[in-house]
């Protein structure tokens, strides 16, 4: 399988941009575990190197075989997972009311990052039964609309917010590029406006806290409220330049919530300044834009609308996450793609990026 | 391979103008997010930077105010009173030594335990104040208030403890509070509790701990380099819990105690007509004001293991043989199979023979012929052994039962026991033998193996004089939040019907009012002038069957070996309003031990004046 040319095409860039964002990812986690570190704060930090570590060998896997075939493996796998979702609703591990976590043997994972990925696969394989590349109908979209809707009812029955949110904006960014009529735009975004009391009404009673708490901190001055008024501190304490590696005393002294987690972002932001942050931010924009040109090489729809999806997994993650940890945005409890402690979403990703190469790879093959 | 479709040239570049659109979006969102950035560190970063480096907003809790426990008559039983406490922020103390010598110089604090839980501290988040001692002395708080300043890092906080006003008032029935215990945390029972709670351990406190506790509140304060609150940046009130009033009415209960008072036994008075509960008192009793501070180990090794059970509620856990009493069943189960007339009349020679057996009426020569009303008044033995003998004991069980007999009553408080109503069945499949025939006459006389609670003795003659309803014993008259809104209203709840004719109630009423009220009755120390009182004495031994030739009087008994008095009335037996159930362990006969008592709850409760 593997001949010259793909060792030729392999991706060094992409890699060396991933070996650069672990290493950075690892170092802020230090620095974010550190007064914790008797506290079980050192094996977290432990725990996240060997979760990059199996990462990278997901990704390298993930390069070995032709892309093609998951475009015949995609409902298959899409199923699979479906069923993943289901039976964490009846065996999963419940923590703090939700049930996320599915457990083999000593490792857990959350099936619904796994989701994220499928997502894509199986709309790429919609999009790309298509030759043709008139618009969209809006009656040509029940088919991704069940599709998405399938997984986000299941993975709001968690119950997580976010992250079914967080899919149908997966699916909405793939629809949006694949083209669809203005009309036919129009027509959602109208009849979105109008069932958006009924989501409300729908919503639990923490879920409407959050959107309240966006739209004024203040209301909820012990959760969200104070979360997003110590992260502001610790960023904007950064300056410039930033309070330097493991001085950031937001950090030391534990006032940031999730600090390893949700809010990775702040301590780098604390300790590394505005050029820290803007550094980190134009990695991502460059890993963004470079899945766009792969995207834009590759010489079949399957191809482009996977690394489309891929993206937007990407892109979307950080604008969340930055903008919820900046008071921008509500706080979601989405971590910072690549950067946060977290081993399911990170063996997902490398697996995401993975494929992305492969795409890469494999784009001079019909030449 | 096949291959998947391929991009023709115009969709190629239609695509590609699809990602020039995306590329844009993209690089306007980036470009807001570095504008944020800039915006929250180089414009406003100077600020931000001051405020972290004074960074002293603390998140506090405001722990809501448990609800109060009142009486049916609004009189307040339990509250809660501010208590003193110390706090130590590990990360603001300088010298540390320094800090616990004068701390122990001005108070009653423990060096060694305060520096381990300084250290344990220390290693967490050293900015979180830690508890060093609960509820200071006046003298205490004084002295360590007036040296704030030169105590960096300490910190003094009110919080609310529970107080139960009336020293070991309905002790058994309020329960008490305490920590929050490891396993009730992961129950999940208690969502809205933390470690270091105090939540209703027993009793009225725990049946109702949900409704009590109320939600907490918090608030984000700004506070100076030594610890002190210099202003509050917001806050969210806590929500007290909902207030409690019991039905019991708290003159009744104190009296029910004091009567109770150097005995062991249970007092339960309860509202015939509905099933509230106007007291219930058990003795010897203890005082919940010792549990909200923290008993040690000592006090509660000697608490739970003593003799005396003074933790035991005996109203709903004590079981007890119900002695006499018992004929009452056994009297309207005779009436309503026909194993008996009323006019009837059984010979008492003092003795009845079963076999070889021989088994005594409590009057050694003997009642005579006696008719089931005098049966009744003197509590002839004899003649419920005959019917018990007519009826065998499956029937005497299945009528004991309809009365809620040999099963918890209902209440829903800390964990009540059954009794036990015995029946062929449940003897052969408990000890592997069949039932004797000598067991049915005795527990005809309500010993053996009978068993029963004072509450069900109360429920009992309650079911019997309000026309044969089996109201379930409740103790809450309402609760409601401190806003207004209401979680409960009592209402009667029925456990079901007795289906005995009213004639066969009537005859047996009209004994039970012989009892008390006839010459010879057993209970005429139940007596009251203007108010008919009815009841049944009860006398249960306690060790088998006294043999001929056994000390006679009380006294020459040893204590333990002594029987337990009975005495359950009604009144006024015509239109009642009040039962009472009292025992008294060991306490002798019924009538002379018990039955005073329960002449003075009802009294009291009825205004009757002496």
């Amino acid at each position: 399988m593997l001949d010259r040319r793909l060792i030729q095409n392999f991706d060094w860039v992409l890699l060396l941009l991933l070996l650069v964002q672990a290493g950075i990812s690892i170092l802020n986690l230090y620095s974010a575990t550190y007064p914790i570190r008797e506290m079980g704060g050192s094996e977290i930090f432990f725990k996240q190197i060997y979760w990059f570590l199996i990462g990278f060998a997901v990704l390298l896997l993930a390069t070995t075989f032709n892309y093609f075939a998951l475009e015949r493996l995609a409902y298959p796998i899409y199923f699979f997972t479906i069923g993943l979702l289901a039976l964490v609703l009846f065996v999963g591990r419940v923590t703090s009311g939700s049930q996320r976590w599915l457990a083999l043997g000593p490792i857990s994972f959350q099936p619904s990052e796994l989701a994220k990925i499928v997502m894509v696969l199986v709309l790429a394989k919609f999009f790309s039964e298509r030759s043709d590349f008139k618009e969209y109908r809006l009656r040509d979209l029940w088919q991704p609309f069940m599709l998405t809707a399938l997984p986000c009812f299941l993975i709001l029955k968690e119950p997580d917010l976010g992250t079914a949110l967080f899919l149908a904006l997966i699916s909405i960014s793939m629809v949006l590029i694949a083209r669809v009529r203005w009309r036919s735009l129009l027509l959602l975004a109208g009849s979105f406006g109008l069932s958006a009391p009924v989501i409300w009404f729908g919503l639990k009673e923490y879920q409407q806290k959050r959107v309240f708490s966006f739209l004024s901190p203040e209301m909820d001055p012990l959760g969200a409220g104070y979360h997003i008024n110590q992260s502001k501190i610790a960023i904007g304490s950064g300056q410039f330049w930033g309070k330097g590696f493991l001085k950031g005393t937001q950090t030391r002294l534990h006032f940031l919530p999730e600090q390893h987690t949700d809010f990775a972002f702040s301590v780098l932001a604390e300790e590394w300044g505005l050029v820290g942050s803007v550094v980190l931010l134009l990695m991502y924009l460059f890993m963004i834009l470079w899945g766009l040109n792969i995207a834009k090489n590759s010489k079949d729809r399957f191809g482009s609308m996977i690394a489309v999806g891929i993206v937007s997994i990407i892109f979307w993650q950080v604008f969340i996450n930055v903008g919820m940890v900046t008071g921008l945005l509500p706080v979601v409890g989405i971590p910072l793609v690549l950067f946060s402690y977290g081993g399911s979403s990170l063996i997902t990703t490398m697996a995401a990026m993975g494929i992305l190469m492969n795409i890469s790879m494999r784009r001079f093959m019909f030449q | 391979m096949l291959k998947p479709s391929h991009f023709d040239s115009a969709s190629t570049e239609i695509f590609g103008k699809q990602l020039k659109l995306a590329i844009l979006f993209i690089l306007v969102v980036f470009g807001v997010l570095i504008l944020r950035l800039w915006f929250l560190q180089v414009v406003n970063g100077a600020a931000y930077r001051d405020r972290s480096e004074h960074n002293r907003i603390r998140l506090q809790d405001i722990p809501p105010f448990r609800g109060m426990i009142l009486d049916r008559n609004g009189e307040v039983l339990v509250d809660n009173r501010p208590s003193y406490d110390l706090y130590v922020i590990p990360e603001e103390v300088q010298d540390r030594p320094q800090l616990l010598n004068r701390l122990s110089s001005l108070g009653d604090i423990n060096r060694a335990a305060t520096e381990r839980l300084l250290d344990k501290a220390a290693r967490g988040y050293p900015f979180k104040p830690v508890c060093i001692k609960k509820d200071m002395s006046r003298d205490e708080l004084a002295s360590i208030e007036s040296h704030r300043f030169d105590l960096p890092g300490v910190m003094i906080c009110v919080s609310a403890q529970r107080h139960y006003f009336y020293e070991g008032l309905a002790s058994h029935l309020l329960g008490y509070v305490g920590e929050i215990s490891e396993g009730q945390l992961s129950s999940g029972q208690f969502p809205k509790n933390r470690p270091g709670d105090l939540i209703g351990k027993r009793g009225v406190e725990l049946k109702w701990q949900t409704q009590l506790n109320g939600n907490r509140g918090g608030e984000q304060v700004e506070v100076d380099a030594v610890g002190r609150k210099i202003a509050v940046v917001s806050q969210k009130a806590p929500i007290s819990g909902a207030n409690i009033s019991l039905t019991i009415e708290k003159g009744l209960q104190s009296l029910a105690e004091k009567c109770l008072q150097g005995k062991h036994g249970s007092v339960v008075a309860i509202n015939p007509s509905n099933g509230e509960i106007l007291a219930l008192a058990s003795s010897p009793s203890y005082d919940p004001n010792r549990f909200v501070k923290g008993l040690d180990e000592k006090t509660w090794q000697t608490m739970a293991s003593s003799k005396d059970f003074p933790l035991q509620n005996r109203a709903l856990t004590g079981q007890y043989p119900p002695g006499s009493v018992f004929k009452i069943v056994v009297a309207l189960a005779a009436l309503e199979e026909g194993v008996v007339t009323p006019e009837e009349e059984i010979f008492c020679n003092g003795r009845y023979s079963v076999g070889n057996a021989t088994y005594r009426c409590w009057k050694k020569h003997g009642h005579g012929g006696v008719d089931l009303h005098r049966a009744l008044v003197e509590s002839c033995d004899v003649y419920f052994y005959t019917l018990g003998r007519r009826l065998g004991i499956d029937k005497v069980a299945q009528y004991a039962m309809r009365f809620g007999l040999g099963k918890e009553t209902g209440l829903d408080l800390d964990t009540e026991k059954g009794g036990l109503i015995p029946t062929t069945q449940w003897k052969l499949k408990r000890m592997g033998i069949p039932w004797q025939r000598g067991e049915t006459v005795i527990s005809a006389i309500g010993q053996g193996f009978v068993l029963t609670t004072p509450l069900q003795i109360a429920n009992l003659i309650s079911a019997v004089f309000n026309g044969g309803h089996v109201y379930r014993p409740q103790v809450t008259k309402w609760v409601r939040k401190p806003s207004g809104g209401s979680l409960f209203e009592f209402a009667p709840i029925s456990d079901g019907e007795l289906g005995i004719k009213p004639t066969h109630l009537e005859l047996v009423k009209k004994a039970l009012v012989g009892v008390v009220n006839q010459p010879h009755g057993t209970g005429s120390k139940a007596r009251l002038k203007g108010v008919v009182v009815a009841g049944k004495t009860g006398t249960a031994q306690v060790v088998a069957l006294k043999k001929e030739g056994a000390p006679r009087r009380e006294e020459d008994i040893p204590w333990k070996l002594r029987d337990h008095a009975w005495f359950v009335g009604i009144a006024p037996a015509w239109k009642p309003k009040i039962a009472v159930a009292v025992l008294i362990e060991h306490g002798g006969h019924g009538g002379s031990a018990a039955g005073p008592i329960a002449q003075e709850i009802i009294k009291a409760y009825l205004n009757v004046p002496s």
